[in-house]
Parts: structure tokens; sequence; C-alpha cells
């Protein structure tokens, strides 16, 4: 279709930025006053340039930390990032297996083992809060990684998203490889896992991201500052009582914060695309 | 190589509903047996209770002198080409080939060297490092039947492999998975609802209807002396006229009140009795003929087939079909009448549907 219309054109443009402006504005705020001193943006005058503190402030924030959270970002950042890719591999491992076991097993109750799995979907972990926290306490895991990210991986939704993908994979291809000799071990590992790397990539991102930005979890199974997740780290910073909040440091770990998902993001938004156009079942 | 013998097959699934009862065939070393029938008659379920994919309710299944009831598929020594191919998406077309042959541990150049045989029969040597989404609809087949080359099965199996084709396609596939076969000498079963390709590929035919054998014969036999009247409508394009008429004598019929001799009828048929007259549309001739019997027809409409031309009509008020090559009858002809010859007549049975003729 041809179109020659500049005023549609300029107004269809025009909504589209002041889309991108709403939403992209607070992120420049935020990455410019991670570029100056507390008292430029204490006295409500921020300029909307960069500011000349930048190395200062990511240094300080990265190795130092502020006067509230004394734990340095980098350590928290560390926290964070085991905790979200313990939950995102975690949840893809346990997931990917349960489905291919609903999918392609006949057992005894396999029925009630999928709506069991399915009936969790309903029970977030702000719903099952107090008897989890119960029996993290109870196995002595308060203030350790297993206990951040196991309660977390125990969720339906990547198993449903296999199940659903596995659903699609023709049954001839389990026959073809049958006759071809493999067991089903190799059929999960020769074809089943290659052919799932695109649903991977995809539950990956939204797992890590998910796992990345655990807020109440983290919060409550958490007490020593070496184990302090950077979302925590971050809140810390700012609700303050009797001294004056670091605004430049806060800023600057929120803009650290929104480094790796979107680093995630943009690395596996490739490998999504390419896993788009180029598997065919 | 090995014959495949089924002994009183049955499979029963789930709810009582049998698939196939009781299917007995012996099928000779290094021949080409084709399944047909149509859709839901059992034949699938059987070619792939044959390979393993599916338990045997009942009855033995052997290949060569082996009972293969409780053997794994891949233990059974045979190939199988699907429908949709079943080729594995990201694997190339050499490792589609060479999957099955890795999994047996057989040593890596003697996979090579078969893969490449094998793509060199099949023509297929350009496209080794592609994948199948990079292939036509042709070259996938090709490569499922390398697949099932390589293996060097004592059986091949095929379950409907030219149906994902288009028209021509099909043609040239079916000519070469003949000469593959006569040249491999593989025992095959192959599976087909079409009954062109049916008689073109068997050695032997297997007509197939709800879950039993109908017919086992050559291509001719099966053609030439349908057993029942399924097998006379379902072998055959376009399909036997069935005639509702009555016994007259020994060798004699009668259809609206018009005589028919037959030379292929069973003795001691009670006269009167009602009987089933069975015509091919390419066995009848327009107008009369020395020393056989005619039957008068209203035609309805022409169809033109190029070569051929149907006239569609009514015979004693029942729809009949008569094929005519174009310019043998004039295509505005509403009455006709028609010659038969007493050897083309087939004669079925009413109520059992079995051919009435000769023993």
């Amino acid at each position: 279709m041809v179109e020659n219309r500049p005023f549609r054109d300029f107004m269809a443009y025009l909504t589209l930025v002041i889309g991108v402006i709403i939403v992209a504005f607070p992120v420049y705020l935020a990455i410019m006053a991670s570029t100056f001193d507390t008292a430029t943006i204490i006295n409500g005058n921020m300029p909307l340039t960069p500011g000349d503190q930048a190395p200062e402030n990511y240094t300080r924030a990265l190795f130092y930390g502020g006067k509230l959270a004394r734990e340095p970002v980098s350590m928290m950042m560390m926290n964070s990032m085991i905790m979200a890719l313990g939950i995102a591999f975690g949840k893809i491992l346990i997931s990917i297996l349960s489905a291919y076991a609903v999918v392609y097993f006949k057992f005894p109750f396999r029925k009630t083992a999928f709506w069991v799995i399915f009936i969790t979907l309903m029970l977030p972990v702000e719903v099952r809060i107090y008897p989890t926290y119960k029996i993290v306490a109870d196995l002595g895991l308060l203030d350790t990684y297993t206990g951040l990210i196991m309660p977390l991986i125990a969720s339906a939704t990547g198993t449903l998203l296999f199940r659903q993908f596995f659903m699609t994979v023709p049954d001839e291809l389990l026959e073809a490889s049958k006759i071809d000799g493999a067991g089903a071990f190799r059929f999960f590992k020769d074809t089943l896992l290659p052919l799932s790397m695109t649903t991977i990539a995809a539950l990956f991102v939204i797992q890590f991201i998910y796992g990345w930005n655990q807020y109440l979890w983290p919060l409550l199974i958490t007490t020593k500052s070496s184990m302090q997740t950077i979302v925590i780290g971050i809140k810390k910073m700012i609700t303050t009582t009797d001294a004056l909040t670091e605004w430049q440091i806060a800023m600057t770990t929120a803009v650290l914060a929104m480094v790796p998902p979107v680093l995630v993001v943009i690395f596996m938004q490739r490998l999504f695309v390419k896993g788009l156009v180029e598997t065919e079942k | 190589m090995a014959g495949v013998t089924l002994d009183t097959v049955r499979k029963i699934y789930a709810g009582n509903v049998e698939a196939v009862k009781g299917v007995s065939l012996g099928i000779e070393d290094g021949s080409f047996c084709v399944l047909v029938g149509p859709s839901g008659c059992g034949k699938s379920t059987l070619l792939r209770m044959i390979a393993g994919l599916e338990t045997i309710s009942g009855g033995d299944i052997k290949i060569g002198d082996r009972v293969v009831n409780q053997v794994e598929p891949a233990d059974r020594d045979i190939a199988m080409v699907f429908q949709n191919y079943a080729l594995y998406p990201h694997m190339s077309v050499y490792d589609n080939m060479a999957y099955g042959l890795k999994n047996r541990k057989t040593p890596k150049d003697e996979i090579d060297k078969r893969v490449k045989e094998a793509a060199r029969i099949l023509a297929i040597e350009p496209f080794l490092d592609r994948k199948p989404r990079a292939l036509s609809g042709g070259q996938r087949q090709r490569v499922a039947m390398g697949r099932a080359i390589v293996r060097k099965p004592q059986v091949f199996l095929f379950d409907e492999p030219l149906s994902n084709l288009d028209a021509k396609l099909r043609v040239q596939m079916r000519v070469e998975i003949k000469r593959l076969q006569k040249a491999l000498g593989v025992t095959s079963v192959y599976v087909t609802h079409d009954q062109v390709e049916a008689m073109t590929l068997s050695d032997k035919l297997v007509v197939m209807s709800g879950g039993q054998i109908e017919q086992v014969g050559t291509p001719s036999e099966v053609y030439r002396r349908p057993e029942t009247r399924f097998v006379a409508t379902f072998i055959g394009s376009p399909p036997m006229n069935i005639l509702p008429g009555k016994v007259e004598g020994p060798g004699r019929v009668s259809v609206g009140g018009q005589t028919i001799a037959v030379t292929d009828m069973r003795d001691g048929l009670t006269p009167g009795s009602a009987i089933e007259v069975g015509l091919r549309p390419e066995d009848v001739q327009a107008g009369g003929g020395a020393g056989s019997s005619s039957i008068a027809m209203d035609v309805d409409f022409v169809e033109e087939l190029g070569a051929t031309q149907l006239f569609h009509g009514k015979v004693a008020g029942t729809e009949f079909v008569v094929q005519a090559s174009t310019g043998q009858i004039a295509a505005d002809t509403r009455k006709l009448t028609l010659s038969i010859d007493p050897a083309n007549v087939h004669l079925f049975d009413p109520q059992t549907t079995k051919r009435l003729g000769r023993d």
C-alpha cells in the first residue's frame, strides 16, 4: 500500500514520541541524578544535562556503598545475580523435565500430577509466604542462597510453557527416533532440547527479570547485610529517618540495577528472534 | 532379508474398540505389499504394529522367523517412512540420515560411506549440509527414504508417504519408490488410501475394510475378480456400477426386465432371488454387439476427462456411469443402448456382499 499523507505521518510520530518521553523521562532523570552531588539534587534545581560527579558516584556506590546501606553495590549485585540466575536456571531445569514427564510418559495419576502443578499458579509467593517462610526457617535456610532461590523456583509457569510447546512437536518425531534407536533420554537430549531453545530463551528472560526484581521474599529471608540484594539496597538507601537521603548514590544504584536486566533482554532478544525464524517443527 | 508374517493379529484400543480384527497375512521376502482401504480401516494401525509403535492385543507378528511382539522398534530391523517425513528439523540432511546409525554405534567411516551412497542413489548429494526446512517436499521425501535406506533394514514400512506431495511429484516419486524397492530387493509394506498408488506399486495388494482383510491378490486379480462388493467398488476409478437384479437361470440375470448373460456365475442359485450385478464403467460399450446382452440407459450429464468421457445417468432407476473414449459417443446423447460382454459381469450376494462366481 502506498501512502503519502504527511499530516497523518506527523501525528503518528508525535504520539509515538510523547509515549516514549513519558516512559523514558524518569529513567533519564535517574541517570542524570547519578551524575550530581547531594546538594545539587536536594536544592530542587537539578539541571537536565549531565553533571561531573559521575565517576565519583559510581566508584563510591560500587565499591564503598552509601552512608546508610553500608554494603558496596557490587556485592548486592552479585547477590542479586546469583539469585536471578539460580531462579532462571533452576526453573528451566525443573519445568522442562516435569513437562517432558507430563507430556511424553504415561504413568498413573499423570493428570493429577499436571493439575497439582497447575494449581500452584494460583499460589504466588505472596500468598503462601507464611508457610514457605516457616519451612525455609525450619530447614535452616535463612540467609542462604538456597533459601532465596528454592521457594521461587517452585511454580508452574515454566512447566505450562514447555508443555504447550511439547504438544506442538509432532508425535512422528518421537516415533522416528524410537525407530532410530533413541531412548527416552536421547530423544530428550538430541531432539526435544534443541527444538526448545527458543522457549528456553524466552523463559530465561522472564525468570531472570522476575528473580532480579524480587523484593518481598529477600526482605523476609535475609537479615545479614552480606546477603542483601540490590532491590532491597535501593529501598534502604531511600528510606531514611534521621539522615539526609543520598539521592545521588540511590540513583546510581538504581541505574546499576537496571543494567543486567537490560543486557539480558538485548542479548536474549537476538537469540529469540533468530530462534523464531529458524525453528521449524 | 526376511518376509513378514501376521497371524490373527488383533488390536483393541481402550474402550473396547477393535481396530484390527484378527488379520492373517504372509508377505514374501522381497515383495512389495500394499495395504489399501478407506480411512479408519485399520491399515495404519496394522503397519504401526509391525513397526512396534503400537502394542499387539492378540496374535503374532513375525519378521523372518522371529516373533517380534515384545521387541522394541529399534531392534526389529525395520525402517519407516512417515507421511509428514518426521525429519529432525534441527539436524542437517546428513545428520538426519546418520542419526540412527550413530545410535547403533556404527563406525564413523561406515556411516559416512552409507550416507553418501544413499545420497547418490536418491540424488540428494548437493543438499547434505542443508536443514530440512531448506528443502522442497519432494527432496524431504527423498531424505526420509534415505534415512530408511542407510539402515539396510530387513523391512521397509511406508505410511502414506506420498500424500503430502502435489499430484505431479506424487507420480514421479511413486515410480522412484517402485524402482528403488526393486533395486534393493527389500521387503516393503506400504499403506495408502490411494488406489492408483496401490495398483501400481504392489506385487501383493491387500484391500482392508473395518479392521479386516477383504481380499489379497495381485493388482490384476483384485481388479479382475473382486471377491466382495466392497473391493469391487473400492478398486477401480470411476467405481464399479452396482445394479439390483434378479436371478433368471444358469448364466442369466435380469436388471429392470432386461436380461444379461453372465459367464462367471455360481451354479444352483434360485431363480427369482435378488442379486447384485456389477459392471465396470470401462467394460460396457455403447451400441449393440454380437454375443453380448444389451441394456438401456438414460444419460443425465457428461464429464469430460480429455481422453475419455464419463456419461452419468440411470439404468433401471439406479445411478450408472459409462466411460468411453472421447468421440465414441456423441456428447449430447440422451439415451444409450449398452452392450455387455458376459465375461465382464460381476455378481454379488446382496446379504453377504460376497462374490457369486464359480469356485
